[in-house]
């Protein structure tokens, strides 16, 4: 094992992918000179050349159009968006193009493109370059939306990504670029849309996503000491959504918390607690309890009272569990 | 000048397009066709003279209004007319329509029903090409209105940055949907925002099919150079309305009749005729061929089978 930014876990799954397979290549926004705004793609230009790590313009439209006309030629582009707030200004091509292309087209053509992207708050960047807007994504037939908390996630998910013949939208989280974690020497895979059991307990299920899995396990700590054992599902995959392994928990705790960044309304929270209300209901010993932001924007002075915390799902969990 | 067979064949395209549509408005209109469908007639010489110079291996963008720019480009007839029905022996199994027929084996790579979308891929189309070391260039088509599309901007600039072998063919019929040209932009000719992005850009009579084909080869021939995009505007004439049904109440009538005097093929016919090419007999011959093979096409619609519920589930994800 070794330890690793999730960055550079970024930046290794990039690398290994473009040793192996020559059709995979890299595309944005400042990704080759610069090496990528939060530095992820740093190296890859000096590695592997022009042709296959690719400076744009200020486009984000014409990028991804590009990487859906060349996957539709059997190139595997990974593209970068340097924040997840202006895949608003693409939409048309990743939702119309990018996630129809197969359909429409009867099959004729896979579409295996990555677009990489950081979520999330906790920079002070204001309320256009902090929000989490996976459930935007994850309403869309024919993508994938994949959101990893750790470096070991973050690696592995991005190699079976840049494997997989479907456009997959890949969120990072620019909050946890930094963090450290251990991640095996050799080569690895986490699966799409397998979500992973960060901590077993017995009590009450919390499923989490990206920086709120940590906030979750803080939580968890917390609650342990007063004699709550809270089990904390790390979603990974937001679509295909990991149902079984929510149900499983469930079968053993009958009470759930669902915790995410993004505002709480029409959010992922939402589509889960739906879920598992039709069709484990009568497993349930208390009502479902979402932690997410408010509806309002991420603002840039007033983040610390925008942003979810352990102190949230560890009310949350009180509430589920004292029913 | 172009040998004879070459020019037999664009009139065979140029007549193929034209009765193939015609066919369509009437089937269109006894409800055999489901949906909406947009129909090019009348700017039959914009595809004929830009597909004649291309290969199989190159690649077309098209759009809403593409049957004649699939058409042009070799797409299977039969396959084609399938699609538009929704049968299962269409391009895409009947899933795509009128607006998104495609064809692998034709080189036709995309087909829009969002206008300019298809700028932006055809960016990737091209840029497989040279990232691979391959000749084929990549045509896009779009309409005078998708000009005015931020796709396009961001995709003409891209394209000749990066010296990509296409060309961005404007299919300028005069109309964006239910608005002429002049009331919404300030320029008559399109190609001059070519200059704009450092690229090269023409306008040519898009009624006159070999002024068409001579710009169009050049612009391809610079593209298959490695010298970069073209904007090559082409202006002609929708004479229907944006779809088939649209009344045109926002349309001068005597608009409608008097572009029909700018006939791209019967003024390509008489060319043919006066040059003694071809004699009346020749035109008798090739009507009848035309006809024989969209009969065919039709019968081998109707005769596919209607897709199934099953099929619903089917190539959402590979």
């Amino acid at each position: 094992m070794k330890e690793i930014r999730y960055v550079r876990a970024i930046t290794e799954a990039l690398d290994e992918e473009m040793a192996r397979d020559r059709d995979v290549f890299v595309v944005g926004e400042d990704v080759g000179r610069a090496g990528g705004a939060f530095s992820a793609t740093k190296g890859l230009l000096e590695t592997y050349g022009e042709m296959r790590v690719r400076d744009t313009p200020i486009s984000e439209t014409a990028i991804i159009g590009l990487a859906v006309g060349a996957a539709a030629q059997g190139l595997r582009p990974v593209a970068e968006i340097m924040f997840s707030d202006f895949l608003a200004v693409c939409m048309d091509q990743i939702v119309n193009q990018m996630a129809k292309t197969r359909y429409m087209f009867g099959g004729m053509y896979k579409m295996p493109v990555v677009v990489r992207t950081p979520c999330g708050g906790g920079l002070n960047a204001g309320p256009q370059h902090s929000q989490c807007i996976e459930s935007w994504f994850a309403h869309v037939p024919g993508l994938k939306v994949v959101m990893p908390a750790t470096p070991y996630d973050v690696k592995g998910l991005l190699k079976s990504s840049i494997r997989d013949d479907n456009p997959v939208l890949f969120i990072e989280n620019k909050a946890l670029y930094a963090i450290k974690g251990q991640i095996p020497e050799e080569e690895y895979f986490v699966p799409i849309g397998k979500a992973d059991v960060k901590r077993t307990g017995n009590d009450v299920t919390v499923v989490a996503t990206s920086r709120m899995v940590y906030q979750a396990l803080e939580a968890a700590s917390a609650l342990a000491a007063e004699g709550i054992d809270a089990e904390v599902i790390d979603l990974r995959t937001i679509s295909p959504l990991d149902k079984e392994t929510i149900f499983e928990s469930l079968e053993k705790t009958s009470r759930l918390v669902i915790a995410h960044e993004a505002v709480k309304l029409f959010g992922i929270g939402a589509e889960i607690a739906a879920m598992v209300c039709e069709e484990m209901i009568d497993h349930l010993d208390a009502p479902i309890v979402r932690v997410g932001a408010p509806f309002v924007p991420v603002p840039f002075n007033l983040e610390d009272a925008y942003l979810p915390k352990a102190d949230d799902v560890v009310r949350a969990v009180k509430r589920v569990v004292e029913f | 000048m172009l040998d004879k067979e070459h020019l037999l064949e664009i009139l065979y395209l140029l007549v193929k397009i034209r009765r193939v549509e015609e066919r369509l408005v009437d089937l269109f209109s006894q409800g055999k066709i489901p949906g909406f469908i947009h129909v090019s007639i009348g700017q039959e010489a914009v595809s004929a003279g830009v597909c004649s110079c291309l290969g199989a291996e190159d690649f077309i963008f098209t759009t809403h209004r593409g049957h004649g720019q699939a058409l042009a480009k070799g797409i299977d007839l039969k396959r084609f007319m399938a699609e538009i029905y929704g049968r299962k022996d269409g391009f895409c199994k009947g899933k795509g329509g009128s607006m998104h027929i495609a064809s692998r084996e034709a080189g036709v790579a995309g087909s829009n029903g969002i206008v300019g979308a298809g700028l932006p891929i055809s960016l990737g189309a091209a840029f497989s090409s040279i990232y691979r070391g391959e000749k084929n260039v990549t045509v896009c088509f779009f309409g005078d209105g998708a000009s005015n599309q931020g796709a396009f901007h961001e995709s003409l600039n891209l394209a000749a940055m990066w010296d990509l072998p296409i060309v961005f063919c404007c299919e300028n019929n005069g109309w964006a949907q239910f608005s002429p040209q002049k009331v919404y932009m300030k320029l008559d000719n399109i190609s001059r925002r070519a200059d704009s992005y450092g690229m090269a850009g023409v306008t040519v009579d898009g009624n006159d099919v070999l002024k068409v084909r001579e710009e169009a080869e050049k612009a391809v021939e610079r593209a298959r150079r490695g010298e970069g995009p073209t904007l090559l505007e082409c202006k002609t004439h929708r004479w229907l309305g944006h779809y088939v049904g649209d009344a045109q109440k926002y349309r001068p009538p005597t608009e409608i009749q008097e572009v029909k005097q700018f006939d791209p093929i019967i003024r390509y016919e008489n060319f043919l005729l006066e040059s003694g090419h071809i004699g009346r007999e020749y035109l008798d011959s090739l009507e009848a061929r035309v006809n024989s093979e969209i009969e065919e096409a039709i019968g081998f619609a109707e005769r596919s089978p209607v897709v199934g519920a099953e099929e619903l589930f089917c190539d959402v994800y590979a």
